[in-house]
């Protein structure tokens, strides 16, 4: 099955069509996402900034891990679930949408990313967990993430546009 | 006199410029996003800690001491793009219910959190049941911000 034929089928789904139809899922579902961004972004932003050594510098990066984790996997399980529903809302049209695709693609690098830190430097995060400066790979790793989900936030806006799309 | 500072800003030269243009919305609205993120984290890390969630190993004083210069960056940023958004529709802002149930919880929000929040979370010795209820009040009204805020857009 093609991607295309997927979200073809996707928007034949009657879940689509009442979404489509609602007057007030779309709205509620948007601000969801928009304001779940707070929990899971604004929390892996500061991660992040810890990361690269300009915030939380006097906390240990596991204490930071451990108290703000959970809560930065509920964020993104809302983001995952609500951004569900806005590509329910009009399947194919995201999939035609450039920065549609464009957010994906970010996406995948900032989860490799994620990847490449956890089964690399954080292995031996035991030697800088109190340092304010990090490891370079850590430092590194902080600010990939930081222009990656910058990029997400604003593919993710510009999906409203359709300045690319084809008609 | 709103009024005729709302008429003023829909006619100055920045708003018709942001209006006349097909990109500058978008942009100056990235912008306030990525804020966004930056902002909800300070706001959330520390109200977190007021509650007795997140980093509880550390004093809440030193979460609300690292969190601030964020708080503060982010929010004028906010405040700045904010305002640029806001002069590219005035009067449809001016009429806009959600644009004011914004406003309205921003001012509080900031007032509220540059008094008491400020003064409970460096204080490091006030009663848990204080903290909970200065943290509780802070992520309403933060949160009457950007609900307000989304909704500029479907009012």
């Amino acid at each position: 099955m093609s991607l295309l034929s997927f979200f073809q089928w996707l928007e034949s789904t009657q879940l689509s069509v009442n979404f489509h139809e609602s007057v007030w899922m779309y709205p509620i579902v948007e601000s969801v996402h928009v304001l779940a961004l707070c929990l899971f972004l604004g929390i892996t932003v500061f991660w992040d900034l810890r990361l690269v050594g300009v915030a939380f510098g006097g906390v240990p990066a596991t204490e930071i891990d451990k108290r703000m984790f959970p809560w930065v996997k509920l964020g993104f399980a809302i983001m995952v679930l609500s951004g569900f529903g806005l590509v329910l809302n009009t399947p194919v049209r995201y999939y035609t949408n450039i920065f549609f695709r464009i957010k994906f693609v970010m996406l995948a690098l900032a989860g490799l990313n994620a990847w490449v830190f956890e089964s690399g430097v954080y292995k031996k995060v035991k030697k800088w967990d109190r340092e304010k400066l990090t490891p370079s790979q850590a430092r590194m790793a902080g600010a990939v993430s930081l222009v990656l989900w910058a990029g997400i936030v604003i593919a993710g806006r510009m999906i409203a546009y359709n300045w690319f799309d084809k008609r | 006199m709103l009024l005729a500072f709302f008429k003023w800003c829909e006619a100055s030269a920045m708003g018709k410029t942001i209006s006349g243009s097909v990109y500058l919305f978008p942009v100056v609205e990235a912008v306030h996003l990525l804020a966004l993120a930056v902002i909800g984290g300070a706001v959330l890390i520390v109200d977190m800690r007021l509650v007795g969630l997140g980093m509880r190993q550390q004093p809440i004083s030193q979460v609300a001491k690292d969190a601030e210069p964020w708080l503060i960056g982010s929010l004028a940023v906010m405040l700045i793009t904010g305002f640029m958004l806001m002069t590219s529709e005035a009067m449809r802002c001016y009429y806009n219910g959600a644009f004011w149930l914004k406003m309205w919880s921003l001012l509080f929000a900031t007032i509220f959190t540059f008094t008491v929040r400020r003064r409970v979370a460096f204080a490091d010795a006030v009663k848990p049941m204080w903290t909970k209820v200065v943290g509780v009040i802070s992520v309403l009204l933060w949160s009457g911000v950007g609900v307000g805020g989304r909704g500029i857009g479907f009012y």
